[in-house]
């Protein structure tokens, strides 16, 4: 479902090549993990995804589509089927645990009452029922990544991409978060992930890409961490 | 769609109120450049009255000899109400003259007993002429002496014009109303667009703080205007609520200056105020709203290129 066709970044500020002939498949419900070492081009390749970058060279397929040929005005739509997870959680702080969530919803434009059903579901799906009116603020750095995941899955994305999602956690909150992305690839949804945890990889036993400077220099069907 | 608008009405708000601090800073900021514009515009008014209150004072006497024929003096008038740059012509009769003079200097017994000892009365009648323009007084004042000049010497009719007396005070005051209208504008004009930097660059920080914000609602797949129509909500709100402040700062201010204000201007600051309460109102708050708006819009647009 989503192809990267030989696509190079460089960028022009002195910092270089970010990605040099990287191509890949993959598949509708793959899990696949992304390691590499600060630097390598994990990130880029996520942000080629969302369409907040754009390749040098190349092209980045979503399906049919050529990511980089949608106009502007159509981008938020296309975002609208990937779910996106970051380090940094990114979650709005003068919301509420439930306000984020039901602000995701609301961009998409659904009714109030699927996002009244919906939003207390997402949320009981990383069991945090109990912080539904907490703001970010009041909330530890595990507990605000599984608001962050139940952003990502309410509006039943296609894919989940997870920029580094333990890389601020302690090994607990890491372990539920890892277990939460299982549960919802177990549940239909393709994950893409990007970490520098070598645990959380050899556990998975899933797909992985290992990137170094910009290519990718194993891609290992039910991989470990090799670095 | 009105659903969306609905969401936006409400994310408004609440961001409003959550911000609620920044959103107070904000409000000061933009007051007191709506203070500053709502001042500039009743200084303004303050001087044009006073202008037009001076230009009044300004005319030329037109003196006749006290032996002068009413027909001819009808016959000037006539003249000089024809002229374009004339206002009005005002005759004045010798008897008017003398009931004048002697209300001036009632209190004066060296010239009351000078002017009873004379007996008849040594004024003549005159013609005060006002002009549309304090600068058009010269043209009429060389058409005055033009007519003098084909006089009869013997049996003169003008005794005296009084602007070729007075032409260099009124030269002057023309010079120096221009350049108090001309330094007033460009006060103004740095006054008001230093009013409205400032106003941008404070709505623009208020926008800064949550930059992370927009990006982050960009990447949910929020459309730009589902993120944007929130700040510029605000920007409204902001507008609104720093216009009624500034008008609740300058009522107390022309409460106090309305009396001193009437005695040397002749001009109430505080009854116009009250007056055109509406038109102050509208020009404050629409100006607020306005740049409220323009500016969140213009700050929001900067974080959208995510």
């Amino acid at each position: 479902m989503i192809y990267f066709d030989n696509v190079s970044k460089t960028y022009n500020d002195g910092s270089g090549v970010a990605l040099e002939g990287v191509s890949f498949q993959v598949a509708p419900k793959e899990f696949i993990s992304i390691v590499g070492h600060s630097g390598a081009g994990k990130t880029t390749l996520l942000k080629m995804l969302i369409a907040e970058d754009k390749p040098t060279d190349g092209q980045v397929f979503f399906e049919s589509l050529d990511i980089h040929q949608i106009p502007r005005n159509k981008l938020p739509k296309y975002r609208r089927k990937i779910g996106t997870i970051f380090q940094d959680f990114k979650l709005l702080p003068h919301k509420t645990a439930y306000e984020n969530i039901a602000f995701a919803m609301e961009a998409n434009g659904r009714s109030d009452d699927e996002i009244a059903e919906n939003v207390p579901q997402a949320l009981a799906l990383v069991d945090l029922e109990d912080k539904i009116w907490n703001f970010p603020g009041e909330l530890s750095g595990g507990e605000k990544q599984r608001v962050a995941i139940a952003r990502a899955i309410v509006n039943q994305p296609d894919i989940i991409i997870a920029d580094e999602p333990t890389g601020n956690l302690d090994p607990i909150a890491t372990y539920e978060v890892v277990q939460i992305l299982r549960k919802i690839n177990d549940l239909g949804t393709t994950v893409i992930m990007t970490t520098h945890n070598k645990g959380v990889i050899d556990e998975l036993e899933k797909r992985v890409i290992t990137m170094d400077e910009g290519r990718i220099v194993r891609d290992d069907k039910e991989g470990k961490y090799v670095l | 769609m009105w659903i969306a608008f609905k969401r936006i009405v409400r994310a408004g708000f609440v961001g409003f109120w959550r911000n609620a601090f920044v959103s107070l800073s904000a409000i000061f900021v933009m007051a007191v450049s709506l203070f500053v514009i709502g001042s500039t515009l009743m200084v303004d008014t303050l001087l044009g009255v006073s202008l037009e209150n001076v230009q009044d004072k300004v005319d030329i006497n037109v003196y006749f000899v006290p032996s002068a024929e009413q027909t001819d003096i009808d016959l000037l008038q006539t003249s000089l109400e024809s002229l374009p740059d004339v206002e009005e012509v005002v005759f004045t009769s010798r008897e008017d003259a003398l009931a004048a003079f002697s209300e001036l200097h009632k209190n004066d017994e060296t010239i009351m007993q000078g002017l009873e000892e004379l007996g008849d009365n040594p004024l003549g009648s005159s013609l005060s002429i006002r002009a549309h323009d304090t600068s058009q007084y010269e043209g009429i004042a060389s058409f005055l002496s033009e007519q003098q000049a084909v006089e009869d010497p013997q049996q003169p009719l003008i005794d005296e014009v009084n602007f070729i007396k007075n032409q260099e005070a009124i030269d002057k005051l023309t010079a120096i109303i221009g350049a108090v209208e001309n330094a007033t504008f460009i006060i103004m004009l740095v006054l008001v667009a230093a009013s409205i930097l400032i106003t941008f660059n404070t709505v623009r920080l208020t926008v800064y703080t949550t930059r992370e914000e927009i990006s982050v609602m960009r990447l949910v797949g929020a459309s730009n205007m589902f993120i944007r129509g929130p700040f510029m909500l605000q920007g409204i709100m902001y507008g609104m609520a720093a216009g009624v402040l500034a008008l609740l700062i300058m009522y107390p201010l022309v409460l106090w200056l309305g009396p001193g204000t009437e005695q040397f201007f002749q001009f109430n600051l505080f009854e116009y105020f009250v007056s055109n309460f509406g038109y102050l109102f509208a020009v404050l708050v629409g100006t607020g709203i306005l740049m409220g708006v323009i500016s969140s819009s213009l700050a929001v647009s900067r974080y959208l290129r995510v």
